[in-house]
């Protein structure tokens, strides 16, 4: 009796601690968002399935086991090697299982390719129905851009609560997946192509976001926040923000995009109007070669071609 | 001058400053003294060289594949142990994030490239023949070659952690970070050069076994006669053959980017870093059914023989295994569903991934009912194989949801995908290859391995396995992604991760106990004098164990499936006398051209890796040489008397 109540509290510990990891904020069974939440029902569907399927091999397992595993079972059929019967019903009920699971499955995919509804108005500051954030990874840190607001923010960033937020993620050295378990899904972080991820928060709060591919020695510290905040205090944030925090240099940021970890957050109320095209480290690399190219000729023809400057940055 | 080459030795050749690495560094050159040692205080070199090292015999090839399978699971387990260890704990200082890196490298290139493959290569080479009444393989040359090239691209990979440095950009090496930019050094070097030196061999060995299954097959057996293992190989063989070029092109691209500044996977000038994830992964999943197909095959045989029954549904068993073969091409993307494909696309590969499903469900019903009436006899061998099913299962259905694309995005990358893919490597092939281990070692040396010490490991190694990797499950939902080095408190992981780690350590017990096992068997193993110690269906327990150089004395003639099987209940006398009637075989000559071509590439591989090209061409030259002394190798056969054939057998019994 005894063992079987240790068994049973063997049994419910990890579910204890799985319940308990359901309250915090890192984890995918918790949803915070409605991106999260489709996400959610599809596992839980999938996961209810599958029980099933588990349940049925093991039901047959064990019967077979029971049943023929003794030595002096009866029953013993040498002459039984096959059944049409019986294998087209186990190839029709897994057929059936797929196809509950698939339609759900493509319909959310379609889903999540558009944005979430909003559950309020969005706030004065984003000028429009969503709000767009350009993400850039780098070794080892994470740096958001706020086109419509011209903010810069580093390893963390504040978004409305109820407002569809369109983050746009880019890569400038190595690939990283921008991941918030408890508002979605995540999305990879490439140098050659711009990818879209639609997220929004429900209420007010801290989720924590990490990278989800190993991109080299800093790796574990490519975390973030996202600080979820109501109506007003986005809007305060941002005129804070505006007011009090200076602006990126692009010698600043060159210094910041340097291989290496940044403890802690910053916060810059403007930047260099070219970063906004999200370069990657090879048209950073070209455009400061482009820049060296046009000083020399500028140099050489004083007053010539002022304008060669600012195609240098399309040069791939 | 000499200043600065000793400050290279120090500061880029050896890896220092490590205690563990000197530790390994020790522990290499006693293990090599001993072996010398050893080898010449017994007076074997000259039986070392001419028995084995030169050996075109497929046994025992098949038996060096296993030997240096199981040293670099070793090695691998190692690795795992040391990872376990350093997130037993948040925030330990174990290993720094640097070694970490290199560790789970480590682990998986070699896991799959240097453990599951050569096993499997193992395995079919003793098996294969011997089930299809064969004398050898189609190409017994090229099969040792085969082998030496894996033994010396595996070397090659080894020798990293104390010469240069370990690579450190994952078993998959996504670009751009696995490109020179920002993984300078030679690891990454070692990864491309090693990898695609064994893979050459097992390109060849792909070859080599399908064109051995199709046209070396004994007299009646149609393909449809064939034993399931056979036809899991030949299907497997197709695989390799249309999967392995892919990973040889991307190799190959990557080590010219690195070697010689190309950009096939880097923005500048137009790479693609994600051309490389393509061509990674479009080898990569067919490579799961590489290692995975084999042990379908392990577990047919095994668990018929110990339910004394033919196979539930055959042709659905082999149909199902095409099946899997085919789709398994068309669901690569599904390791980057995360990569920004449309929805049109994820949801193609989405379905193709979940479609899997069916057939390998088929074959999971098909096992149950075999064992249904049938007589189950709980051998080890029979252990593993029942293990996998529940094992496996979970493996499969949480496959199937990874395989949804919008549930993806939440487990892709994290703990939950680690676990999933243990499940199915680990109840997969590591308990096929111990299923097969167990069944087929009376075969391959003529004794048991010792029953209650196995069964001993199995529930060890079963059961810390499933303590291992369950956590892992709930600690990815928890947001824990892979490759951490390390992990803070408060978010919940680390009790899970502690158990894991018990787990992990519980799983190398089960692993020395084996190895203990085998020591044990070897010194006091029962003998296995009549052949047939499982009451075998298939051809490879009609005769002696170990097997004959010349395998089968007379070939035999097949009439039906689980061919032995029939023969016994039919006994004909008439049929043994004939059998007498020995004629001389023909068999390979062996051949010191394999190892010492291997060699060679050893020695150009070793020169591209740290682009010494005043070694890469002298070991260039070496191979074509060797080609060229092989050309106009003409003597290259020897015929075995009807005089020695008799006495063999009678040596084994099979004459009066």
């Amino acid at each position: 009796m005894k063992a079987i109540r240790m068994k049973f509290l063997a049994v419910l510990m990890p579910l204890a601690l799985l319940l308990g990891g359901c309250q915090n904020n890192t984890s995918v069974l918790n949803p915070q968002g409605p991106v999260a939440r489709e996400q959610f029902h599809l596992i839980v569907w999938s996961l209810i399935m599958m029980s099933v399927v588990l349940a049925i091999v093991l039901i047959i397992f064990i019967y077979v086991l029971v049943r023929f595993g003794r030595k002096n079972s009866k029953g013993y059929d040498p002459s039984d090697t096959g059944n049409k019967k019986l294998e087209i019903v186990w190839l029709l009920v897994p057929v059936i299982i797929c196809v509950l699971l698939l339609v759900p499955a493509v319909k959310t995919l379609f889903v999540l390719d558009h944005s979430p509804k909003a559950t309020t108005t969005a706030p004065q500051t984003v000028h429009g129905k969503s709000l767009t954030i350009d993400v850039t990874s780098a070794q080892w840190k994470w740096f958001f851009r706020y086109p419509g607001q011209k903010i810069e923010t580093v390893n963390y960033v504040v978004i409305p609560a109820g407002t569809p937020v369109k983050f746009r993620l880019h890569a400038y050295d190595a690939m990283n997946t921008f991941w918030v378990p408890a508002l979605g899904g995540m999305q990879y972080t490439m140098t050659d192509m711009p990818m879209q991820l639609w997220l929004q928060a429900d209420k007010p709060g801290n989720y924590p976001g990490r990278s989800g591919n190993y991109s080299g020695r800093g790796f574990v510290d490519m975390t973030f926040n996202v600080l979820a905040k109501s109506n007003t205090e986005f809007d305060s944030w941002v005129s804070g923000v505006k007011a009090n925090q200076p602006a990126l240099t692009m010698q600043k940021y060159k210094r910041l995009l340097k291989p290496d970890v940044i403890k802690g957050t910053l916060t810059f109320s403007d930047y260099p109007k070219q970063i906004e095209k999200n370069l990657n480290q090879a048209q950073m690399d070209g455009e400061d070669h482009a820049n060296m190219k046009n000083m020399k000729n500028m140099n050489s023809m004083k007053g010539m071609n002022m304008n060669s400057n600012e195609k240098g940055g399309d040069s791939q | 001058m000499m200043d600065s080459f000793i400050h290279f030795l120090l500061h880029r050749f050896f890896v220092t400053g490590d205690p563990m690495i000197y530790g390994a560094d020790a522990s290499i050159a006693l293990a090599s003294i001993g072996i010398v040692v050893v080898v010449t205080y017994l007076k074997k070199w000259k039986w070392l060289w001419k028995e084995w090292l030169t050996s075109v015999d497929h046994k025992k090839i098949g038996i060096m594949y296993i030997i240096a399978a199981l040293l670099m699971l070793f090695r691998g387990g190692v690795d795992a142990l040391m990872m376990r260890t350093q997130l037993a704990l948040p925030n330990m200082h174990f290993l720094t994030s640097e070694h970490y890196n290199q560790v789970f490298t480590t682990h998986g290139t070699i896991m799959i490239i240097f453990v599951a493959m050569p096993f499997i290569f193992g395995l079919m080479n003793i098996a294969v023949p011997l089930q299809i009444g064969a004398r050898d393989v189609a190409f017994p040359f090229l099969n040792a070659l085969s082998f030496w090239l894996f033994f010396f691209g595996a070397m090659l990979f080894n020798i990293s952690f104390v010469i240069g440095g370990s690579p450190d950009a994952g078993w998959s090496s996504y670009a751009p970070y696995a490109e020179l930019s920002m993984n300078p050094g030679v690891g990454q070097n070692y990864y491309l050069v090693g990898v695609q030196i064994a893979g050459i061999g097992s390109l060849a060995s792909g070859i080599n076994f399908l064109v051995t299954i199709l046209k070396m097959r004994a007299p009646g057996m149609t393909l449809f006669k064939m034993p399931m293992f056979t036809w899991s190989i030949l299907i497997t063989s197709v695989i390799i053959i249309f999967a392995f070029p892919a990973f040889t092109v991307a190799l190959a691209l990557m080590s010219i980017d690195r070697l010689f500044g190309a950009h096939f996977f880097t923005i500048a000038s137009g790479g693609s870093p994600m051309l490389w994830a393509n061509l990674f992964w479009f080898w990569g999943h067919p490579e799961v059914y590489i290692v995975l197909l084999p042990v379908f095959g392990v577990f047919s045989e095994v668990i018929a023989t110990f339910s004394h029954k033919t196979l539930f549904g055959y042709a659905v068993m082999v149909w199902s295994m095409v099946a899997i073969s085919i789709i398994g091409f068309v669901t690569w993307l599904h390791h980057f569903f995360t990569m920004g494909n449309t929805a049109e696309v994820n949801a193609f590969f989405s379905i193709s991934t979940a479609i899997i499903a069916i057939p390998t469900g088929v074959k999971i019903f098909n096992w149950l009912f075999t064992m249904n009436k049938g007589r189950i006899e709980f051998s080890t061998a029979m252990l593993w194989a029942l293990a996998f099913i529940p094992n496996f299962t979970i493996g499969g259905v949480t496959g199937v949801m990874l395989a949804l694309a919008p549930a993806d995005y939440q487990y892709h990358n994290s703990y939950f995908l680690v676990a999933h893919f243990h499940s199915v490597l680990i109840a997969g092939p590591v308990f096929g290859i111990f299923c097969g281990l167990y069944y087929w070692w009376p075969k391959m040396f003529g004794y048991m391995l010792n029953e209650r010490q196995g069964k001993l490991a199995f529930w060890v190694f079963m059961i810390s396995f499933n303590i291992c990797f369950m956590p892992m499950y709930i600690v990815g939902l928890l947001g824990m992604t892979r490759r951490m080095y390390t992990y803070p408190a408060g978010m919940g992981w680390t009790p899970f991760n502690f158990i894991e780690t018990i787990g992990a350590f519980g799983m190398g017990a089960g692993f020395l106990i084996i190895a203990y096992n085998i020591v044990w068997s070897t010194l006091k193993g029962k003998r296995d004098t009549t052949g047939d110690p499982w009451n075998g269906r298939t051809l490879e327990w009609s005769i002696p164990s170990p097997a004959p150089e010349y395998n089968f004395a007379t070939i035999p003639t097949v009439s039906a499936r689980d061919a032995f099987a029939v023969a016994k209940t039919q006994e004909d006398q008439e049929n043994k006398k004939e059998r007498q009637l020995f004629q001389p075989i023909h068999m390979p000559n062996n051949s010191g051209i394999p190892i010492i071509m291997s060699l060679f590439m050893f020695i150009a591989g070793f020169g591209l890796v740290w682009e010494w090209y005043w070694m890469v061409i002298p070991g260039a030259i070496g191979i074509v040489v060797c080609m060229i002394v092989r050309s106009f190798q003409y003597n290259d056969h020897h015929i075995i008397s009807i005089e020695e054939i008799e006495r063999t057998e009678r040596a084994a019994g099979r004459l009066s």
